[in-house]
């Protein structure tokens, strides 16, 4: 419990709560006591706005024998439960040990329904409806965020549907993208190419390499600059899935398209991170995403899916 | 102004205490008009409680709260829980309609229809039955113990706990499927919270119906509390025409009262004797009244042998008694304002509730526009926004549902094959919005989502936001 800045609130709240139920045993005893006159017509004497007077219907005993109960219940609770300030309570309950617990034995009953995936090959459970099912839920939870609802990403996060890997699109490069996560680093060019104008002419020739809309003069003379970009990206911009170079020579462009996007990103450079989702997710879990995901790219169509 | 404070004659002690024992009430039975109209609440409203569960309505129970799938099944409707519009307006409905004739006839439901006061009826006829009447029940009560007193003891709890514990059972069918919950009793496999929850209720029952009764009402009940709130001078209540009654005195037969100088109530105490709360009506309205009638009951046949003229105890109104109003006066002034108001609000309410459900699409639609990925260029060309729909459908039966938009020049939906929706099931889509690129200003951009069930060919239209980047 760090709810309390010091001991000094934590025992306050304590103190108070106490003080209240003995408050209340001290009413309870006291107008238990307490005797009034008999007044001919069942009135306390009290009397307001000239003719509004107070009657007197006893309480029936239960209601005390109620009050009572309520009083030893809410001790009996503070002693079992946290309430007391800091104390934590004889049962040592937390909601976040409940949550714990919970989540175990959800995890436990959906143990077998992971066990049937368990040695089935990826791709393979990415035909299944069912799999597909629990695939797409954990997706949406863990994944959309980022990678867009429909897999199809956006700015600086990648498509997962197209057949355009940074990092290699088999299962196992898939399975090893989301448990370790993945960090793409591209260090500013802008130096290495040279001039401006440098940098203008290699934008010109990437765009030539995909068959965008480029300057065709600039793009010729930039092709000889392209061998400080061609050490990552390869020649011809191919990419490399080992160090996660995008592949320049495609209609794919993760970071913007144009000319101006491709000038910024030579001159600053691109530092991006996938988080590892290890520790977040089981390896079971893990292993229906990337099912889902590699389902995608790889043209599964399944029957119709139960949501 | 000067009210009459009609004396409580005190139990004679000097001092009393704020708390007391309670004192069991013993009430007599009693026939008669209002006698019959709640048995025959009893009868209606057990019949709807008990019964409903039972019916069948196309290979489902036709009333059925499902709360772990989230759905209400009500006659042929199906409910999700984006339908707790009607679930409020039912409850607004209902609290109206408690206005209305609390306004009118005072505690009407109190008196007739209201669980507690049913149950107790019931709990008391079996009593009755058992016990005997009223004095049979007070010398048993009275005696030391025998095995006459401890047989029907006995029979009387087990005959109490019986249909307790079968309420309970009814209460849970409401939102287990009955007639399987009765098949997993048979077969000794209740689930522990349904077995839980019958034996709560059926415990609730037991203690309200057999050993709280009018202690609800007059202890616990916050309606009856502020029920007084709603009456005015013109509310229905029961009352004794105290001067038609005044001066009460036993007497014989056959003598004219007025030649007595006495008023036609012979003081017999019936009245109280018959009272589920156990008041003496004729110190005028106390907090504890239900509104029953069955004083008036008692009091008729009384008269009736006195040969006098009925109703010395009646439903009349403040204005009324104090006016001598006949019966179309004091209909009459049952067209006031405050009941006026109270009808029409409660009216527009059931005729727009009715509506609402008579016009309602069997499906709904939900649109949630994909937070992180505000657009994107697509290949080819083309500004994309990605939607999440949930489609919820509302039949009993498999539909396809086929999606479009408009709203923007060249706006298309991808992918467009229309999407399946089981049975009473809702289902998340992934939908894309695209338009050309360089065709729409920046910005956010209305669009609609038109979703059209291919089965009956109904539409459900759904606003959203397309946004462009600058």
């Amino acid at each position: 419990m760090s709810d309390f800045i010091n001991r000094f609130w934590s025992d306050y709240v304590a103190v108070v709560s106490l003080l209240s139920i003995l408050g209340c045993v001290i009413l309870l005893w006291l107008t238990a006591r307490k005797r009034i006159a008999a007044s001919a017509d069942n009135t306390t004497g009290h009397v307001w706005d000239e003719d509004l007077r107070e009657a007197n219907n006893p309480l029936p005993m239960w209601w005390v024998g109620l009050f009572v109960l309520t009083i030893v219940f809410g001790l009996g609770y503070l002693a079992v439960f946290p309430g007391l300030g800091s104390f934590r309570g004889q049962s040592d309950w937390s909601s976040r040990g409940e949550y714990e617990g919970e989540l175990a034995r959800a995890m436990q009953e959906l143990a077998p329904v992971y066990a049937r995936y368990a040695t089935m090959p990826v791709e393979e459970v990415a035909k299944d409806p069912q799999a597909k099912a629990i695939g797409e839920r954990l997706f949406m939870n863990n994944c959309a965020q980022c990678h867009g609802s429909d897999a199809r990403g956006s700015k600086g996060f990648p498509n997962l549907t197209d057949k355009d890997w940074l990092h290699g699109g088999t299962p196992e490069k898939i399975v090893e993208s989301i448990t370790k996560g993945r960090v793409g680093m591209m260090p500013p060019m802008a130096a290495a190419v040279g001039t401006t104008d440098d940098v203008k002419n290699v934008a010109n020739y990437v765009l030539s390499l995909a068959g965008e809309p480029h300057d065709s003069v600039r793009a010729g003379l930039g092709k000889s600059k392209f061998t400080a970009c061609a050490a990552c990206h390869g020649i011809g911009g191919v990419g490399n899935q080992a160090l996660g170079a995008p592949n320049l020579s495609d209609k794919v462009w993760l970071h913007g398209y144009g000319e101006s996007a491709i000038i910024q990103m030579i001159n600053t450079g691109k530092q991006n991170e996938m988080p590892a989702q290890e520790g977040r997710l089981t390896e079971a879990q893990i292993r229906m995403l990337a099912s889902y995901v590699w389902g995608f790219s790889n043209n599964i169509s399944t029957a119709a899916t139960t949501p | 102004m000067t009210r009459k404070i009609v004396p409580i004659v005190s139990a004679g002690s000097e001092e009393v205490g704020l708390y007391e024992a309670t004192k069991k009430i013993y009430p007599r039975s009693v026939r008669g008009l209002f006698a019959r109209w709640r048995w025959a609440m009893v009868f209606l409203t057990q019949l709807l409680f008990y019964g409903l569960p039972w019916v069948e309505w196309g290979g489902r129970q036709m009333v059925l709260f499902d709360l772990a799938a989230r759905r209400f099944y009500i006659f042929g409707l199906v409910l999700y829980p984006q339908d707790l519009i009607y679930l409020s307006g039912l409850l607004v409905i209902s609290a109206l309609s408690l206005f209305l004739f609390t306004a009118v006839a005072g505690r009407l439901w109190c008196g007739y229809v209201c669980p507690q006061t049913v149950y107790t009826e019931i709990f008391m006829w079996v009593e009755h039955k058992i016990e005997g009447n009223r004095t049979a029940r007070m010398r048993l009560d009275a005696e030391p113990m025998s095995l006459e007193k401890l047989v029907k003891k006995w029979f009387k709890h087990i005959v109490w706990i019986g249909i307790a514990l079968w309420t309970g059972f009814t209460f849970v069918g409401y939102f287990t499927p009955i007639r399987e919950l009765g098949m997993a009793f048979l077969q000794t496999q209740m689930g522990s919270w349904e077995v839980f929850w019958v034996f709560f209720y059926g415990f609730a029952t037991y203690g309200n119906a057999g050993f709280m009764r009018e202690q609800v009402c007059k202890y616990m009940c916050p309606y009856a509390r502020f029920q007084s709130a709603m009456f005015d001078r013109d509310t229905l209540i029961v009352t004794y025409d105290a001067g038609r009654g005044e001066p009460r005195a036993p007497r014989r037969k056959g003598h004219d009262p007025r030649m007595l100088a006495l008023g036609d109530c012979i003081d017999c105490g019936l009245c109280v004797r018959v009272c589920p709360t156990g008041i003496d009506i004729r110190q005028g309205l106390q907090y504890e009244c239900i509104g029953c009638g069955l004083c008036v009951d008692a009091c008729d046949t009384v008269m009736q042998k006195m040969a006098y003229p009925p109703r010395l105890i009646r439903y009349d109104t403040q204005n009324g008694m104090d006016a001598g109003w006949s019966r179309r006066q004091l209909l009459w002034r049952v067209l006031r304002p405050r009941v006026l108001v109270y009808t029409t609000i409660l009216a527009a309410l059931v005729i727009g509730l009715l509506a609402s459900l008579v016009v309602r699409t069997p499906f709904k639609v939900d649109v949630v526009r994909d937070r992180a990925s505000l657009a994107r260029i697509a290949e080819g060309g083309r500004l994309e926004n990605v939607y999440r729909l949930q489609i919820m459908n509302a039949t009993e039966k498999p539909r396809h549902y086929r999606i479009a938009a408009d709203g923007l020049d060249g706006l298309g939906v991808s992918p467009d094959e229309p999407v399946t929706v089981d049975a009473a099931e809702s289902r998340w889509v992934a939908v894309r919005l695209q338009v050309p690129y360089g065709t729409v200003p920046a910005g956010s951009q209305t669009v609609h989502f038109r979703i059209r069930d291919e089965d009956s060919g109904m539409q459900v239209s759904e606003k959203a936001a397309f946004l462009v980047p600058r």
